[in-house]
């Protein structure tokens, strides 16, 4: 089962809704999900950005940084709902993630069993020693 | 020179802290390999070809007498007692344990100082005009912009897994020593029409496989949008990028592909929406910055005692007529101390060496040293009357060789001694070179001539903007080395044009010999610099003198 990272260490999914691939976007409910992937063009959702209940933003290998400028876009468009990192994200990227706009990060079980949560709680503090929003604040 | 704040001791104390779990966890297993390369990358640790190699940040190349002893003592400490100076103002130090480099990071936080970002794909190490803050011709001192990127680029959440490496330069004199249009965004201080300052922003410049000079994306930026605009190119950057092939991935791709109107489009339409997002209290910081870079009492004494100890001493004074640049004040010199002596590795000082240029900046240089991106150290700031007891201090430890941006001050990459890229060797050619021309006694009349070799492809010696350019490949097994010429990394920056088939490693010498000396014989006078005569006569004289060489002889 998936697991979901947040500041206060891991917890399951308790989003219940459907999540539709960006080609379904037309087809998208109030409260239901919305997942891009890193080539995905995040300006595709402006107009459904007020009633989506999550945007999963996938990434499939650790070293793409994509999905982190697709976050801080998002964040930008006006999107303040909530906003998901899925995929292959390491516990050193967690604070990356969170300064971007993403308010959690999901894994699978495997890599959660090699990187257990306290390396994942050891960068809850990743309002620390933040230059960039000491710079733009 | 900035000192910093409880802010930045954090900062960069946490990051050490959070390397050293890291690892821990790789030698745990939590970690993979795979995992751990951008880790430690992120904090300068690569793997070499015999061992690790650990690069060390100094931003925009400057130090002070504090910094350059700690780095003396971690070379000492934990690896053989010398070390590196690269290209892009960094030491190299290339024989570190793994699992000492937590250590050596604690010894470089100790002063101010880290290794963060001196690789991997993220914003690296920004550099400087070496002689900032002293230059007589420069507009403003870029160092407080180059600060402030630094903070900003620091751990930028967005931008740690950019496609490629990210290089930003800056300078703020209207003759470019920073080699701006070679970065990926290249920054030249400017003012509009009505005095206010701002920037020219070039974007897309690189060397490597594909040389090509960085365009202009904005010719006047206020300067309090840098920050939100650099952003934007970033970010397009980041977007855009090609991840599908690592020889494609450099921003000079991006650009080229895509077409500069249509990047400037991009950049511009994210540069619009971010903008808000920045409250100007970075000027604010700006601001504070600012005063680390007050420019140091000078003193106002008389200069008699030089002149005649430099009419006296044709040692001395042939020093002095390379070594020296035009200082800003009166009275004042700006001295590069060479790392070039020749035979020796350029850009090499052991300890010891560093320990003296730390003594020699406190005691006459009003406590200030750069890193060149020639590989040579500077004192910026000596009183004239100072000069002959700085160049005693120095001809004693080796380090007062007369030859700065003459044929000897070679720009050379670790090429295959040191470099698991290297298709072949940098670092002898050099050496070879210089003990050639120390040996035909020309170097002083054949006057400035750059000359920078890369052992591979990548172009760390920048060869391409070389006045001549050598380029290390391997032809089925054997080094083979290719010669451009014409190349030039200032504000009339070119990139230098091949010569035509390449020479074995026995041969390039003599190559580079003949193209000098032939050079003496066809220039206009003595006035006309090597890059001047190749401009003016075109390759096709430089060829014969390559080339046709058997041919003469067999007439002889
Ligand atoms: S040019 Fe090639 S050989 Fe030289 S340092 Fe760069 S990668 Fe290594």
């Amino acid at each position: 089962m998936a697991i979901i990272v947040t500041d206060k260490g891991f917890t399951t999914d308790d989003f219940a809704s459907p999540v539709r691939p960006l080609a379904e976007i037309d087809q998208v409910q109030d409260g239901e999900g919305v997942e891009i992937g890193p080539a995905d063009d995040p300006r595709a959702l402006v107009g459904v950005l007020g009633q989506v209940g999550l945007i999963r933003v996938r990434f499939p290998a650790f070293n793409d940084g994509r999905g982190f400028s697709h976050a801080r876009d998002l964040r930008s468009f006006g999107y303040t709902g909530r906003l998901r990192a899925v995929g292959h994200v390491l516990a050193d990227q967690y604070a990356m993630a969170r300064r971007v706009g993403f308010d959690e990060v999901e894994i699978d079980e495997s890599l959660g069993a090699r990187q257990p949560e306290d390396q994942w709680l050891a960068r809850a503090n990743w309002r620390d020693n933040w230059y960039q929003a000491r710079l733009r604040a | 020179m900035y000192k910093y704040n409880e802010f930045d001791e954090a900062a960069v104390r946490s990051r050490v802290a959070q390397f050293r779990a890291q690892v821990q966890r790789r030698i745990d297993g939590s970690l993979t390999e795979d995992e751990f390369r951008p880790l430690r990358l992120m904090n300068g640790l690569y793997l070499q070809l015999h061992a690790y190699m650990l690069r060390i940040a100094v931003p925009y190349g400057t130090l002070n007498p504090a910094k350059m002893r700690q780095l003396a003592t971690i070379a000492e400490r934990w690896d053989k007692g010398y070390g590196h100076f690269t290209t892009r103002t960094n030491l190299q130090l290339n024989w570190p344990r793994l699992k000492d480099v937590p250590d050596m990071l604690e010894a470089l936080a100790d002063v101010g100082m880290h290794s963060i970002q001196t690789s991997g794909n993220c914003v690296r190490n920004v550099t400087a005009d070496h002689f900032a803050g002293a230059a007589a011709d420069e507009i403003e001192d870029p160092r407080p912009i180059a600060e402030l990127i630094r903070q900003w680029s620091t751990d930028h959440p967005e931008f740690q897994f950019l496609p490629r490496k990210f290089k930003i330069g800056i300078t703020g004199s209207p003759h470019d020593r920073a080699v701006i249009r070679s970065h990926d965004v290249g920054l030249r201080m400017v003012r509009n029409a009505a005095g206010e300052p701002g920037f020219e922003v070039y974007v897309g410049g690189g060397l490597g496989r594909t040389p090509m000079l960085a365009q202009v994306i904005r010719d006047f930026l206020p300067q309090a949008d840098l920050l939100p605009y650099l952003e934007a190119i970033l970010g397009a950057y980041n977007l855009k990028g090609r991840r599908d092939n690592k020889w494609k991935a450099r921003i000079k791709i991006t650009v080229f592909e895509n077409g500069l109107d249509a990047f400037r489009a991009d950049v511009e339409e994210r540069f619009e929406r971010l903008r808000s997002q920045w409250s100007g209290v970075d000027q604010d910081i700006l601001a504070e910055i600012r005063p680390h870079f007050a420019p140091p009492a000078f003193r106002n004494a008389p200069v008699d005692s030089y002149e005649a100890f430099r009419a006296a001493n044709p040692v001395f004074r042939a020093w002095t007529d390379t070594n020296l640049h035009e200082h800003k004040v009166d009275g004042y010199a700006i001295v590069s101390i060479s790392l070039k002596k020749h035979g020796a590795t350029p850009g090499d000082a052991t300890s010891d060496q560093m320990r003296v240029m730390a003594d020699l900046a406190e005691k006459y240089g009003h406590g200030d040293l750069r890193v060149s991106h020639e590989q040579n150290i500077i004192l910026p700031h000596v009183h004239k009357s100072d000069l002959p007891a700085v160049w005693q201090a120095l001809r004693e430890a080796e380090l007062a060789t007369a030859n700065i941006g003459l044929v000897s001050d070679i720009i050379a990459c670790p090429g295959m001694d040191y470099c698991s890229l290297a298709t072949a060797r940098a670092i002898p050619i050099a050496q070879q070179i210089a003990l050639r021309f120390d040996e035909l006694k020309v170097e002083h009349e054949v006057g400035p001539l750059k000359i920078k070799i890369s052992g591979c492809i990548n172009a760390c010696g920048h060869h391409h903007v070389g006045h001549i350019g050598i380029l290390g490949l391997d032809k089925a097994g054997v080094e083979n080395y290719q010669i451009t010429l014409g190349g030039d990394g200032t504000e009339t920056a070119s990139i230098g044009e091949k010569m035509g088939p390449g020479f074995a490693a026995s041969e390039i010498v003599g190559a580079i010999e003949r193209l000098v000396l032939g050079y003496l014989e066809i220039r206009r006078d003595a006035e006309e610099t090597f890059l001047e005569c190749v401009r003016r006569v075109g390759l096709e004289p430089f060829r014969a003198f390559l080339y046709e060489q058997e041919e003469t002889a067999d007439a002889a």
